[in-house]
C-alpha cells in the first residue's frame, strides 16, 4: 500500500495599499475617506472627455519608500500602461496602472510565524489608480467616484507562502511596514489595504505548481487566515476525490465562512494593456532616489533589534514596542529622557498602552507624553515617590494632563522620609499593638514587618520604609 | 469700414485695437454671414450668438476703458467641436455626446479667451476626428465652399470650410494624421499642425493620444502665426506638452528664404498623385527656389509603411480612448435591463460606422498575444519613419510636398471604400508619426477651380522655419489664396465654381 499523498499549499498574495497622499494620483482632488459621495471629484478623475492625467510625485515618493524598505530594485525609467475593462466605477474604461515596467521588483518581506523566521519574496510593486465604488440600493446602482484616482501600490508576492498562518503573518508584517513608513493607514476594514490570495496545492516534494485559484474580498486579518485555510481544505478535498481544481476567481464570504466561484479563467478579461500615451516615461534620477533613501526611517526589525541591544529589553517587549512607529518613537523619547529603558518599557507596555486603549488616543497624542512619563520615572528613581504611588500619580496625570511633579506636590504624595515627622506614626503603631510588641521583644523579630505595614497604612504608603524601619527598631529595641 | 469679414484675423485685430471698428460690429457681420450662408455649407454645429455678442461687447467696453487689447482682441473665432468648452455643447461630431454640456474649458479655449477672442461657435467634423471628408459627422457633412458637391476634407472640415467661406476670422482644428492640413489644402486656406507637445491637448477630446495635436486654420500665414503664438506653450495640465519657449512667429515674415535648403522627398511624388496637384506643388517649389531657397532632392524610404503603422497606432489608441463613452456618466444612454445590455445598446446607437470600424480594428490589434505583432511593430515603423526624417533634415531645413494626393473629391465618392479614403492621408500621416510640425498653404488651383495645397514640414519645434518659408511664398504668389464664390451664387454643379465671380484663371502655373 502506498502511503496517502501529503499536499503542500503554495500561496502568493496580491496586496493593494492606498497611499496617504493629500491629492489623487493624476488630479488635484482630495483623497480623504468618508466624504459625502461625489464631492472629491474633478473632470480628470471623472474621466470626462478631453482630460489628461498628470502624475502626483508624492505617490511616487510613497512607492519608492516601500520599494527601498523591502529591498526592491527600483526601475529608473518606468512606464504607465492602460488596463482595459468596462465597469461603471471605472470612469475611463481603463485603469492607469503599470504592466511591463513596474516601479520596483525583487524585494522581500521578512516575518515570523510561531517564532520561526520566514521570508516572502516580492515579485513587484507598481503604482496605479483606484476605481470608484458602486453602491447598490435595491434595483438601483449608484456610483461614488470619491475613491476614483486615489493612488495605490499593488504589491505582488512570489508564491513563497505555505500555510494560512504564513499568509496572515506576511500580511501583518506588511501592514506594520506600510504604516511604519507612513504611506498607508493599513485599514483592511475600510479597504485602504486589500488582499487577494492565489492558492494552489501540490504533492509535497513536487516542483511544479498545481492549478491555482484566486481569492478575493478578504478584508480582515482573520479572513486572510480563514479564507486561505478554507481554500486549502477545499482544494485538498477536491484532489482526494480524484477531481481537478478549476482555475477560477472565488469570492470569500466571511459570514458563511466559505468561498464561491466568481468567474472562471475562460471568462477572464483580456485587459489589452498598452503604454499610456498621455504620460511620458517616469524617470527616477539619482537625486530623487537619494532623497527617498534619506527620508527612510529605520525599519521596525532594525529598531526592534536596537531596543534589545541598547536598552536590554526582552525581544518580546521590543517587538511589541516596535509594532507601531509612533509607539516606538514614544518609548524612545521617554527612554532617552529618563535613561533606564527597561523601567520605561515597563511603564509603556503597562500603564501607557492601557491609557491609550482606554482613551483611544494615538501614541503621538498620548494623555501622558513621553517626557512627562520620563519625569514620573525620575521621581521614582530619586525616591520622591514609591512605585505604588507612581501608579496613582500616573492616573492623575492622565486625567489632568499635568506633569508628575505638579501632581505629587498638589496631592501631597511625596515620600515621607523625615524621621521627626514619622516618629509619631511609629510611636502610635507601637503603642497600639502591645501583643505584637511582646512577641517582638520575646525574640520574634519578624513581627517588625507588621509594624512597618501599620505605619505605611497610616501614611497612605508615603512613608519611606527604610526610615520607618530604623525608627521602629529603635523604639522596639529600647527596653 | 468695409465688410469686416473680408480680412483675416491678424488684420481684423489691428483694426479693432485701433478702434476703427468694434468687436460687436465684426461679430455681428460674421453672425449674419453664418446665418445667410451656413445653411448650405453646414460648417457649424452650434452657433453661440448670444455668448459671442456679449463677449464682443465686453471686449469693446474694455477697449473703451483704455485696457490693452489682447493679441486676438475682439476677433471672432470658431472651434472644431472636439474642443471642450464650458457651458457650450460639445459633441465631437458624435451622437454619443449629443447634448453634453461640458463643465470645464480646455486649455485652448482658455487661452483664446484670455487673448480676447470672441467664440462664435463650434465647427463640424468627422465623428471623433475619424475621417478625411467630414462625411463621418453624425450631424451631416460639411460642404466645400469651392464646390458644394465636394467634400471639404477632414477631419477638421468644418474649420477649413468656415475659414474659406469667411464664416469666422480664424478657427482651431486638430490633426492626428492630416486633419488640419488636408482640409486646409482642399479648402484653400492655411493650416498648421505644430510639433507634438507644442500646444496643450488638455480639453481636446482624444482620438489617438500620441498623434493628436492642436493647430490653427486661417486665411493667411500671419493669421496662423498669431493664433499659434496665443495657444502654444507648456501647460501643466498636459504631461506631454513641451516646456520650450514660444517664439513670435509673426517675426518670421519678411525674412525671406535665401539660404534655406528645401528638401523634396521623391516618395511624395509617385503613383497616386494627381497630375494637376503635382504641377501646382512643383511650381510652388520653383517659386521658393526663385526666391532664393536651395532645393535638394531627399529620400524618406519608409514612407510606404507609414499609413499602415499610422492606422494601427491610431485605431489602437482610439479603441482605448473611446472606452469611456459607456452611457454611465454623460452623453447618450440607451437603457437596457442589464449593464452589459446598456453598454451594448448605447455604443451601438451612439457611434457611427467608421468609429465602430476603428474601435474594432484597434481592439483587435491590442488583444493579448497580438500586441507584439501589431502595436509594437507599428511603433518600430514609427521609429524608422522618425529616423528617415532626422536623416533628411541633415541635408535640408524643411521639406516641401503636396498636402493631399488629390484635390477635393465628390461627396459619397469614397464613402464605400475606406481604404481609398485612408490613402488621402498618404502625405500627412508620417509627420504625425514623427511628431514634426507641418503646414499646408494654398498654392493654386486645378483647372476645375479646386484649391491645391503645398505642405511644408520642419524639424521638431522649428515652426519658425516653416512660417519663414510660408510668409515668403505667400508674398511671392499673392494670388495663390482667394476667397471662394458665395455659396448662394453656386449652382452646386461640378465645375460651377468657374461660373462664379472669381474666375479660376489661376491654375497650377499661377504662383510662378
Amino acid at each position: 500500500m502506498t502511503p496517502p499523498v501529503v499536499y503542500e499549499a503554495v500561496i502568493g498574495l496580491e496586496v493593494h495599499a492606498q497611499l496617504l497622499t493629500r491629492s489623487k494620483i493624476f488630479s488635484g482632488s482630495s483623497t480623504e475617506f468618508g466624504a459625502p459621495p461625489n464631492t472629491h471629484v474633478d473632470p480628470v478623475c471623472l474621466g470626462l472627455p478631453g482630460v489628461l492625467p498628470v502624475l502626483n510625485r508624492a505617490a511616487v515618493d510613497c512607492a519608492l519608500r516601500l520599494a527601498l524598505a523591502t529591498g526592491c530594485t527600483v526601475r529608473r525609467r518606468t512606464r504607465f500602461a492602460r488596463k482595459h475593462y468596462f465597469y461603471p466605477d471605472l470612469p475611463k474604461g481603463y485603469q492607469i496602472s503599470q504592466y511591463e515596467e513596474p516601479i520596483a521588483e525583487h524585494g522581500a518581506v521578512d516575518f515570523e510565524v510561531g517564532g520561526q523566521a520566514r521570508r516572502g519574496r516580492l515579485r513587484r510593486i507598481h503604482l496605479e489608480e483606484d476605481a470608484g465604488k458602486n453602491v447598490h440600493r435595491g434595483t438601483t446602482s449608484l456610483v461614488d467616484f470619491n475613491r476614483a484616482g486615489v493612488p495605490l501600490v499593488e504589491i505582488v508576492s512570489e508564491p513563497d507562502l505555505r500555510s494560512a498562518d504564513e499568509a496572515a503573518g506576511f500580511m501583518r508584517t506588511l501592514r506594520q511596514l506600510v504604516r511604519w513608513l507612513g504611506i498607508c493607514d493599513g485599514n483592511l476594514e475600510e479597504g485602504s489595504l486589500r488582499c487577494d490570495a492565489n492558492v494552489s496545492l501540490r504533492p509535497r516534494g513536487r516542483a511544479e505548481y498545481g492549478v491555482k485559484t484566486e481569492l478575493k474580498n478578504i478584508n480582515s486579518f482573520k479572513f486572510v487566515r480563514d479564507a486561505v485555510a478554507h481554500e486549502i481544505a477545499r482544494q485538498e478535498a477536491v484532489l482526494r476525490d480524484g477531481a481537478a481544481v478549476v482555475a477560477e476567481t472565488r469570492l470569500w464570504d466571511a459570514d458563511r465562512g466559505r468561498s464561491a466561484a466568481m468567474r472562471s479563467k475562460e471568462e477572464a478579461h483580456d485587459y489589452r494593456y498598452f503604454p499610456e500615451p498621455d504620460l511620458p516615461p517616469l524617470v527616477i534620477d539619482e537625486a530623487w532616489l537619494a532623497a527617498a533613501q534619506g527620508q527612510l526611517p529605520d525599519l521596525p526589525s532594525a529598531r526592534c533589534a536596537r531596543f534589545v541591544a541598547d536598552y536590554g529589553l526582552p525581544p518580546g517587549d521590543a517587538a511589541t514596542l516596535t509594532a507601531e512607529r509612533d509607539l516606538s518613537d514614544y518609548f524612545e523619547a521617554a527612554a532617552c529622557a529618563h535613561g533606564d529603558g527597561r523601567t520605561v518599557a515597563h511603564w509603556v507596555l503597562g500603564e501607557v498602552l492601557r491609557a491609550l486603549k482606554r482613551t483611544g488616543a494615538a501614541a503621538t497624542a498620548a494623555p501622558v507624553g513621553p517626557l512627562q512619563l520620563a519625569g514620573l520615572c525620575d521621581l521614582v528613581r530619586d525616591g520622591t515617590i514609591s512605585g505604588k504611588i507612581a501608579k496613582e500619580v500616573f492616573a492623575h496625570m492622565v486625567t489632568t494632563g499635568r506633569g508628575a511633579g505638579a501632581v505629587v506636590a498638589e496631592l501631597g504624595l511625596a515620600r515621607l522620609s523625615d524621621p521627626a515627622a514619622l516618629e509619631a506614626a511609629c510611636r502610635a503603631a507601637v503603642a497600639g499593638n502591645p501583643r505584637q510588641v511582646a512577641q517582638y521583644r520575646a525574640g520574634k523579630t519578624k513581627v517588625l514587618g507588621f509594624f512597618v505595614g501599620e505605619v505605611m497604612k497610616a501614611t497612605r504608603g508615603q512613608a519611606d520604609p527604610a526610615v520607618v524601619n530604623d525608627i521602629l527598631r529603635r523604639l522596639l529595641d529600647a527596653p | 469700414m468695409s465688410d469686416p469679414t473680408t480680412v483675416g484675423a491678424a488684420e481684423l485685430r489691428e483694426r479693432i485695437a485701433r478702434r476703427e471698428l468694434s468687436s460687436v460690429e465684426a461679430t455681428r457681420a460674421y453672425l449674419d454671414r453664418i446665418a445667410r450662408r451656413d445653411g448650405r455649407l453646414h460648417a457649424f454645429l452650434h452657433v453661440d450668438e448670444e455668448g459671442a455678442l456679449a463677449r464682443a461687447a465686453a471686449i469693446d467696453a474694455a477697449l473703451a476703458r483704455g485696457e490693452a487689447p489682447g493679441p486676438l482682441a475682439g476677433v471672432p473665432v470658431a472651434l472644431k467641436d472636439i474642443f471642450v468648452t464650458r457651458g457650450i455643447p460639445t459633441t465631437c461630431g458624435s451622437r454619443i455626446l449629443a447634448g453634453w454640456v461640458p463643465p470645464y474649458d480646455g486649455t485652448a479655449a482658455t487661452r483664446l479667451r484670455a487673448a480676447g477672442a470672441v467664440l462664435l461657435g463650434k465647427l463640424n467634423m468627422d465623428e471623433f476626428a475619424m475621417g478625411s471628408s467630414n462625411e463621418n459627422s453624425a450631424f451631416g457633412p460639411t460642404r466645400n465652399p469651392w464646390d458644394l458637391q465636394r467634400v471639404p476634407g477632414g477631419s477638421s472640415g468644418g474649420s477649413a470650410a468656415a475659414v474659406a467661406a469667411s464664416l469666422c476670422a480664424l478657427a482651431l482644428g486638430t490633426d492626428t494624421g492630416g486633419s488640419i492640413r488636408q482640409p486646409a489644402s482642399l479648402c484653400g486656406v492655411v493650416g498648421i499642425k505644430p510639433t507634438y507637445g507644442r500646444v496643450s491637448r488638455y480639453g481636446v477630446i482624444a482620438f489617438a493620444s500620441s498623434l493628436d495635436q492642436v493647430g490653427p486654420l486661417g486665411r493667411g500665414v500671419a493669421d496662423c502665426a498669431l493664433a499659434l503664438e496665443v495657444i502654444a506653450g507648456h501647460d501643466p495640465r498636459d504631461a506631454t506638452s513641451l516646456p520650450a519657449p514660444v517664439p513670435r512667429y509673426r517675426d518670421a515674415a519678411g525674412r525671406g528664404v535665401r539660404g534655406l535648403r528645401v528638401g523634396v522627398p521623391t516618395e511624395y511624388f509617385g503613383a497616386g498623385l494627381d497630375p494637376e496637384v503635382a504641377a501646382a506643388v512643383t511650381a510652388a517649389i520653383e517659386s521658393l527656389r526663385a526666391a532664393g531657397a536651395a532645393v535638394v532632392s531627399v529620400s524618406l524610404p519608409h514612407t510606404e509603411y507609414a499609413i499602415a503603422a499610422y492606422y494601427l497606432i491610431c485605431t489602437a489608441e482610439a479603441s482605448s480612448n473611446l472606452a469611456r463613452y459607456d452611457g454611465v456618466r454623460y452623453g447618450l444612454r440607451v437603457e437596457r435591463p442589464t449593464l452589459q445590455g446598456t453598454y451594448r445598446a448605447t455604443r451601438a446607437a451612439g457611434f457611427g460606422p467608421e468609429v465602430k470600424r476603428r474601435i474594432m480594428l484597434g481592439t483587435y490589434a491590442l488583444r493579448a498575444g497580438y500586441y507584439d505583432e501589431y502595436y509594437r511593430k507599428a511603433q518600430c515603423v514609427r521609429t524608422l519613419v522618425r529616423e528617415d526624417f532626422r536623416r533628411a533634415f541633415e541635408r535640408c531645413d524643411l521639406l516641401a510636398t503636396p498636402t493631399s494626393p488629390l484635390p477635393a473629391f465628390r461627396l459619397g465618392e469614397k464613402v464605400a471604400d475606406p481604404l481609398a479614403m485612408y490613402l488621402c492621408d498618404a502625405y500627412t500621416t508620417s509627420c504625425n508619426l514623427a511628431g514634426l510640425p507641418g503646414m499646408s498653404l494654398p498654392c493654386g488651383f486645378t483647372a476645375a477651380g479646386l484649391p491645391v495645397g503645398l505642405q511644408l514640414l520642419g524639424r521638431p519645434l522649428e515652426e519658425e522655419t516653416i512660417f519663414r518659408a510660408a510668409f515668403a511664398y505667400e508674398a511671392a504668389a499673392p494670388g495663390s489664396a482667394r476667397r471662394p464664390p458665395d455659396p448662394d451664387a453656386l449652382t452646386g454643379a461640378a465645375g460651377a465654381a468657374g461660373t462664379a465671380g472669381a474666375a479660376p484663371a489661376a491654375t497650377a502655373a499661377e504662383p510662378t
